[in-house]
C-alpha cells in the first residue's frame, strides 16, 4: 500500500551547517501506527516539526522530500503548505498544560479552525466538538466547552487536545511523547485512548517516544533514530524478535519491561555507541557536511 | 465580588492618597517665596491694602488653620476662589479638564496605534533587518523627552512644512457655540465633522509629541512579550491547524502577551497626562496644564491646589481603570 506520509532523505541542519537530521527516510501507511524511538536529542521531535512546518527558526531543511497524501510539502509555497497540513494532519502535543491558549474557552479552541479554515458551519463544528469530547470520555462536554484551560486537570486537557486533533478527521496524526508530561496513572489511560481513537478513525499515526515498552503496545512499524539518523526501520514483531542493528538491540536490552522484567537498566555498551558514531560520521562525509 | 472589593479598597486608598497630596501641596506652595497678594495689587499699594487682602483670603492665619478651613470647603465641594481670575476654582478647573482629557486620550490612542503597529510588525519580521530598524527607531524615540519632540514638531510642521496647526484648540471661525467643553465629543454628536477635523488637526501635533515616547515604550515591551509568546506550544499548535502567521500573532499570541504592556501603559499614561502641562504651554492649548502654569506664575494658591488635586484624582482613576481592565482581560483572575 502507498504510504500516507513518506519522508525521503530529509536533511535538517542548523543555520550554520551542523546536521540535526541526517538523510532521514520513513513511511507511515494509512491507518497504521509508526513508532519513532531514540534517546533524548536524537531528533525525534524535529522530524515531527519538519512535517508540520513548525521547525525552530534556527533550523532549516537542506534537502529532501516530505510527501503527504501524494504531495511533496516542500515544493508548496508556505501559506499553501500550512493550509494543506491543517487540512490533512494534526498534532497531539507533549505538554497539555501549555498547549491550550489560556485566555480562550475550550469550545472555540476546538471549533474555530473548523469554521475559519475548513469552512464548516458553526453549529456543525460545535456538534462535532461535543461528540468528540464525549468520545474521549469527558464528562459534561457542554460545560467543558465553556471552561477555560486552567479550570481543568492535565489529563482532561490532554483528552481535549486529542479530541481537537481528531476534529477535522485528519489522515495523519503526529503524537510527540503525548504522555510524558502526565501522571503515571493517567499515562496508561491516555495511551489507550489514543490507540482506540486511532483504530476507530483509521488515522495514520506517527508516535514519537523514547519508551520501547510503549511502542510494543501501540505500534505496527517503527524507526530507531540515533543522532538524527535512522539506524533501523522495521515491522514491530520482527524488531522485537530480531533487531538488526546492534544499537537497536542494545536499546531493546536496555528496556527493563521487555527483556528483564526486574527493571535494572543496562546502558548501551560503549562499543555499540562507537560503531554507530562511526556510521554517522561516514554519512556526514558522504553528504559533504 | 473581587471587582467590588477592589473598587472599595481603591476608594479608600484614593482618599488617603488625595489627602496626602493636599497636605504636601498646601504646605509647599506656602513655603516657597512669592506673595500672591502683592502680585495682584498695583505697584502703589500700601501695606495696609496688602494686609486687608491677606485677611480676606485668609493668608494671615497659620498654615494649619488655613488647611482646616480649605478642607472644610472642599468637603462641601468648594475649592475656594481663584485670586488671579476671581472665579470659583472648581468651575475654572472643570471647565479646562475636558480639553486636557481629550488631548491625553487622543495622544494615548496615537501611541497605542503607532506602538502596537511597531510591535506587531517587529514580531512578524522578527530577527530581520525590519525588527532592527524598529528597535533603533524606538530607542531614538525614547531617548528624547516629549517636550523636545514638541519643539521638533513645531519646527518641522509649523515652520518648515506648515500642514498642521501648532497653536490653539480650534480655529476661531469654526467655534460653534459649544454647550460642553468636550469639543471633540460634542462636534461629533452634532455631526459637525468640519469642526471635528479642525479640532483633531489642532490636537494632532501636541498629541503626537506626547505620544512618541509612550509609543516607543509600547513597541518595545509588547514586541518583547509577543516574541516570548510566539515560542509557546499553543501558538505552534495554531500554526499546525493551518492559520497564517498574521492570525497566529494577532489572535493567539496578542491576547496573552498584552497584559504586562497594559499595566505599564496605565502607569505611563499618568506620566503622559503630567506631560500635558508643558506641551499645552508649548502649543498654546487651552487646557488644565496651561492654566496650571499661569496659576504658578501668579502664585494663585487656591487654583494651584485645585489643579493638583484634580491631577492626582485623575492619576488614581487611571490606575483603577487599568486594574479593572486587567481583571476583565485575565480569565485566571476573573474566576479566582
Ligand atoms: N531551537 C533549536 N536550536 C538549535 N538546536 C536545536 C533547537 N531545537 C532542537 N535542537 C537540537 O536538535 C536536536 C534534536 O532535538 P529534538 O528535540 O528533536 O530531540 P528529541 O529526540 O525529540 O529529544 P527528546 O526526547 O528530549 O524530546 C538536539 O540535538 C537539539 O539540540
Ligand atoms: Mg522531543
Amino acid at each position: 500500500m502507498k504510504p500516507y506520509l513518506s519522508i525521503r532523505n530529509l536533511c535538517v541542519t542548523l543555520k550554520h551547517g551542523a546536521p540535526i537530521l541526517r538523510s532521514v527516510s520513513l513511511d507511515v501507511s494509512a491507518g497504521q501506527v509508526h513508532g519513532l524511538v531514540g534517546e533524548s536529542g536524537a531528533g525525534k521531535s524535529m522530524i515531527g516539526k519538519a512535517v508540520l512546518g513548525t521547525l525552530p527558526r534556527a533550523l532549516h531543511i537542506r534537502s529532501g522530500e516530505i510527501w503527504l497524501d501524494g504531495v511533496d510539502l516542500l515544493t508548496l509555497p508556505l501559506q499553501e503548505r500550512r493550509k494543506r497540513i491543517g487540512a490533512t494532519a494534526a498534532l497531539i502535543p507533549q505538554d497539555p498544560l501549555t498547549a491550550l491558549n489560556p485566555s480562550r474557552r475550550i469550545g472555540p479552541q476546538i471549533t474555530k479552525r473548523l469554521v475559519d479554515i475548513l469552512g464548516w458551519h458553526k453549529n456543525a463544528a460545535e456538534d462535532r466538538a461535543l461528540d468528540l469530547l464525549a468520545e474521549v470520555h469527558i464528562p459534561d462536554p457542554a460545560r467543558v466547552m465553556r471552561s477555560y484551560p486552567h479550570e481543568l486537570s492535565g489529563g482532561m486537557r490532554q483528552r481535549i487536545l486529542i479530541a481537537s486533533a481528531f476534529a477535522a478527521e485528519p489522515k495523519l496524526i503526529i503524537a510527540d511523547e503525548p504522555t510524558t508530561a502526565l501522571d503515571v496513572t493517567v499515562q496508561k489511560q491516555i495511551l489507550r485512548l489514543i490507540a482506540d481513537m486511532q483504530a476507530r478513525h483509521g488515522t495514520a499515526l506517527l508516535f514519537v517516544t523514547h519508551d520501547l515498552g510503549v511502542v510494543s503496545k501501540v505500534c505496527d512499524t517503527l524507526s530507531v533514530l540515533y543522532a538524527g539518523k535512522v539506524v533501523e526501520d522495521a515491522r514491530m514483531q520482527r524488531f522485537f524478535m530480531r533487531p538488526v542493528h546492534p544499537y537497536s538491540a542494545a536499546l531493546l536490552a536496555a528496556t527493563p519491561t521487555y527483556t528483564n522484567p526486574t527493571g535494572s537498566l543496562k546502558p548501551v555498551p560503549a562499543t555499540v555507541i562507537e560503531d554507530v558514531e562511526t556510521e554517522v560520521q561516514q554519512h556526514d562525509m558522504r553528504a559533504g557536511l | 465580588m473581587t471587582l467590588l472589593r477592589l473598587i472599595l479598597l481603591r476608594i479608600l486608598t484614593t482618599a488617603i492618597t488625595l489627602f496626602g497630596v493636599a497636605v504636601i501641596v498646601f504646605v509647599v506652595i506656602r513655603v516657597v517665596p512669592g506673595n500672591p497678594i502683592a502680585m495682584m495689587l498695583p505697584p502703589g499699594a500700601t501695606d495696609a491694602d496688602i494686609a486687608r487682602l491677606q485677611a480676606q483670603y485668609g493668608f494671615d492665619k497659620s498654615i494649619f488653620e488655613q488647611f482646616i478651613i480649605w478642607l472644610g470647603g472642599v468637603m462641601q465641594g468648594d475649592f475656594g476662589t481663584s485670586i488671579s481670575l476671581r472665579q470659583p476654582v472648581s468651575m475654572l478647573v472643570l471647565g479646562r479638564l475636558p480639553a486636557t482629557l481629550e488631548l491625553s486620550i487622543f495622544a494615548l490612542v496615537i501611541a497605542v496605534i503607532i506602538g502596537g503597529m511597531m510591535a506587531l510588525t517587529g514580531t512578524r519580521y522578527r530577527d530581520t533587518k525590519t525588527e532592527g530598524a524598529i528597535d533603533v527607531t524606538a530607542g531614538m524615540a525614547l531617548s528624547v523627552p516629549d517636550f523636545l519632540w514638541g519643539l521638533v514638531l513645531i519646527l518641522l510642521f509649523g515652520v518648515l512644512w506648515p500642514v498642521f496647526h501648532i497653536s490653539g484648540r480650534i480655529s476661531p471661525s469654526l467655534n460653534i457655540d459649544f454647550t460642553t467643553n468636550f469639543y471633540v465629543f460634542e462636534s461629533l454628536l452634532r455631526l459637525r465633522f468640519d469642526v471635528w477635523l479642525d479640532l483633531l488637526s489642532h490636537m494632532f501635533m501636541p498629541a503626537l509629541a506626547l505620544a512618541i515616547p509612550l509609543a516607543a515604550i509600547i513597541a518595545q515591551l509588547l514586541k518583547q512579550s509577543l516574541k516570548e509568546t510566539m515560542h509557546l506550544d499553543y501558538v505552534t499548535l495554531a500554526r499546525t491547524k493551518g492559520y497564517g502567521e498574521h492570525h497566529v500573532i494577532t489572535r493567539e499570541a496578542l491576547p496573552n502577551a498584552i497584559l504586562p504592556t497594559l499595566t505599564l501603559v496605565g502607569v505611563q499614561f499618568t506620566f503622559l497626562i503630567g506631560g500635558t502641562v508643558i506641551i499645552e504651554r508649548l502649543f498654546s492649548y487651552e487646557g488644565l496644564g496651561n492654566m496650571a502654569i499661569d496659576a504658578v506664575i501668579n502664585r494663585d494658591l487656591p487654583l494651584i491646589q485645585g489643579i493638583v488635586i484634580l491631577f492626582a484624582l485623575l492619576f488614581t482613576l487611571v490606575n483603577l481603570a487599568v486594574d479593572m481592565l486587567y481583571v476583565v482581560l485575565n480569565p485566571r483572575l476573573r474566576h479566582a
